[in-house]
């Protein structure tokens, strides 16, 4: 939240720098004395967790890459080496492969946390769609990570995505050579996908610092959806308040981390990654990595030509256009209340969703046969109908729950539950007891 | 009013939501893995020497004729964790030695001398044969895959550096198959370099002999179709084929595939042991942090009014 500093220069030096590049007075105001909303809960945490996620990623990778050989005949061997010889490397290369896991699984609360309590809605469209920029660029990089260790998983993962552009009409074939660099998925795949898996972490904390700028204006929303109206009553400094609650989440999350790395550390992982990449034998079946699985049921659920449209370039504009809605969701949910916490019905379809993500992610490990082939196509129409149907819809149909009047009074006064506010029969206004 | 239309608008969702709960079970035609209790499973698992010294005998006189180990070099053999790692040097050895080193680990040196490995160009420009030394990579059975093919029928024994991780659930998959070879059902005919394995990947309807099919080729009623599949490699290991130096050790099918398994999970993940170890300090350590972190945020927030 935008809001005047209160930086004070300790000492000669910082005063020097202040005049110049007041770099110490735009860290202070944005992760010292920024005003945060009093009632954040542990879903609030992922935002923090997400950054060490990246850090994490980028460390343990940039050390990967000084042991790492992106060549299809030294790829498997080299990544072997690091597991075997390299001082830590097994170490090393388990916490990135684990990583991608932990920072997917943070991701993806943090996004369905900002669904729920209305995150993306007015005035904060473009830290949202910011957000959804930072998933796409994620969803890049992990899957050209998961090539680079030369198994089969990572060959076949990457012939069956990089074919799915030969869908795109007229150009689809170039394209798709144009990103092989070659008739194949070889050496010159491999190749590039190391030199834009480097790069793409450095775009993504790019954008995180948009991101976290474009937070910064309009301010966190917070679990009642309402704005803050006092920053004395509704707010506390960033630090020490949330440095201490993010801060215990984040050693939360790394326990978990820690009990796969350590543990379970293929447990995310398919065994068919252990055997190095053969162009002549095929997995018995392909599936990309848990966090796509999602969206890779939402590609195969499209298995019928609509009109001029093939079934292959259906599910492909499908599967795209599932992260695509995601960029105009701020302009589909009608409603005038923010947090679904107020919003009795919204909530139902909300879980069903939450459960049709799932429920995609079960089907796209499944094979693509029998009852699996309608229960995807079930669980895409729902997962596009609760953006474009649902979510439009209800702004107009629903009777929310009334909401308090400010953060402070909704920490103090609780609000009583929706069911009293119906037996009224009419909007109550904020009880006040 | 509104309460009804709400209630309907809710029970809308529970009625999307229902078929998509009822997840459909698919058979297996593969037979459930035998389950073994081994070393190296749970949080302070760690291999069992002497079953890795045991488990590379199994490999060296028996495995080893068609599968390599490509990615373990000798000098593992004598690492932490590896079967033949010393921590002082036996008798005899000068003290000037460091037996903790694999290089120097006298029963390294040994065993790798017993190989013959390629080397060269010399400075005359020849190829020579050498003794193998603990550095170099143990050598494999076939200088090439198109000659392991040649000598196994056209089928080619992968490699095993890697295999428990590479199949699911590796360490009983191995065990099972290892024991699990048995004669086909009646119903079925193997063809000749093929051999049966209930725990094996496959389709065994595609060996129904022609007299249990009707005439569109489907399997006749109340013939059944037997579990897993069939593969190129003939039931390897027997009771009593390999004589192990400790006498209380059985010499069965059994013992000799689960010592082989715990060496092949070993020659897969080599670190397990560090790394479990080092797990459980990390995790000691962030639950300490945690609760250091959880205590902090009360006693901070506690001077708040919320």
């Amino acid at each position: 939240m935008a809001h005047e500093s209160t930086y004070q220069p300790g000492t000669d030096v910082e005063k020097w720098l202040d005049k110049r590049l007041p770099i110490v007075r735009l860290a202070y105001d944005s992760f010292v004395d920024f005003p945060t909303p009093k009632n954040l809960n542990y879903w609030y945490t992922f935002g923090g967790i997400l950054a060490i996620c990246l850090v994490v990623q980028i460390v343990t990778g940039i050390v990967l890459a000084m042991h790492y050989t992106a060549h299809v005949d030294y790829a498997f061997e080299s990544v072997e080496k690091i597991m075997r010889d390299v001082n830590y490397g097994w170490l090393m290369r388990y916490v990135h492969s684990n990583g991608a896991s932990m920072f997917f699984i943070a991701v993806y609360l943090h996004m369905f946390r900002g669904l729920y309590y209305g995150s993306y809605k007015e005035p904060r469209e473009v830290l949202w769609i910011l957000g959804v920029v930072i998933f796409l660029l994620m969803m890049a990089t992990a899957f050209m990570g998961y090539v680079l260790p030369w198994g089969q998983m990572s060959f076949w993962g990457a012939t069956v995505i990089t074919n799915l552009f030969s869908a795109i009409p007229l150009f689809g074939s170039d394209i798709t050579t144009w990103l092989w660099g070659g008739f194949a998925v070889d050496n010159p795949t491999l190749n590039r996908f190391f030199s834009l898996h480097y790069l793409m972490p450095f775009a993504i904390a790019g954008v995180v610092v948009l991101h976290v700028w474009a937070l910064h204006v309009p301010g966190n929303n917070n679990p009642t959806g309402v704005e803050v109206k006092d920053v004395k009553k509704d707010t506390v400094p960033f630090h020490p308040y949330y440095t201490v609650k993010d801060g215990f989440a984040i050693a939360v999350f790394l326990v978990l981390f820690a009990a796969f790395v350590f543990f379970q550390p293929n447990a995310l992982g398919h065994p068919d990654n252990y055997i190095k990449a053969n162009p002549l034998s095929t997995p018995a079946h392909i599936v990309p990595e848990w966090y796509f699985l999602p969206f890779y049921a939402i590609l195969r659920a499209i298995t019928f030509d609509i009109g001029p449209i093939s079934s292959k370039l259906g599910g492909v504009i499908a599967m795209f256009g599932s992260i695509a809605v995601l960029f105009v969701l701020p302009w589909l949910d009608t409603s005038k209340v923010r947090s679904m916490r107020y919003r009795p019905v919204a909530k139902l379809w909300f879980a069903l969703f939450v459960v049709t993500c799932l429920a995609l992610g079960y089907l796209g490990q499944a094979p693509a046969e029998g009852i699996y082939v309608p229960l995807s196509q079930l669980a895409t129409a729902y997962y596009f109908a609760f953006f474009l149907v649902v979510l439009p819809l209800l702004g107009a149909m629903e009777t929310p729950d009334s909401t308090p009047k400010s953060i402070g009074e909704s920490i103090l006064k609780p609000i009583k539950s929706a069911a009293s506010a119906d037996n009224t029969g009419s909007p109550a206004p904020a009880p006040a007891e | 009013m509104k309460k009804v239309k709400n209630l309907a608008l809710g029970l809308m969702a529970v009625l999307v939501a229902a078929p998509l709960t009822s997840a459909i079970a698919a058979g297996g035609k593969t037979k459930e893995l035998k389950k073994v209790d081994w070393h190296f499973e749970g949080v302070f698992g760690r291999y069992d020497k002497d079953a890795l010294q045991r488990g590379f005998q199994v490999y060296r006189q028996v495995c080893s004729g068609c599968h390599g180990v490509s990615l373990v070099s000798f000098r593992n053999l004598g690492q932490k964790g590896g079967p033949y790692y010393l921590e002082a040097c036996p008798e005899g050895v000068p003290e000037t030695v460091n037996c903790s080193n694999p290089n120097d680990n006298p029963i390294v040196k040994a065993l790798a001398a017993e190989y013959i490995v390629m080397d060269g160009p010399d400075e005359y420009g020849e190829m020579f044969e050498r003794a193998a030394l603990p550095s170099d990579h143990i050598p494999g059975p076939y200088p090439n895959d198109q000659i392991a093919r040649l000598a196994n029928g056209g089928a080619l024994p992968p490699d095993q550096s890697l295999i428990v991780k590479a199949r699911p659930n590796g360490a009983n998959y191995i065990y099972s198959l290892l024991t699990g070879y048995e004669e086909p059902s009646e119903y079925v005919e193997i063809a000749p370099g093929q051999y049966y394995n209930p725990y094996m990947a496959g389709d065994m309807s595609q060996n129904i002999k022609p007299e249990y099919l009707d005439e569109e080729g489907h399997v006749k009623e109340g013939v059944k179709v037997p579990y897993g599949g069939v593969l190129a490699m003939a039931q390897p290991l027997y009771d009593g084929m390999i004589e192990y130096e400790d006498e209380t050790t059985p010499e069965t099918i059994e013992q000799y595939s689960k010592d082989v398994v715990e060496f092949l999970m070993w020659a897969a993940e080599p670190k397990l042991e560090e790394r479990k170890k080092l797990g459980f300090i990390t995790i000691t350590y962030l639950l300490i942090l945690s609760g250091i972190l959880y205590w902090s945020y009360r006693e901070i927030w506690s001077k708040l009014e919320h």
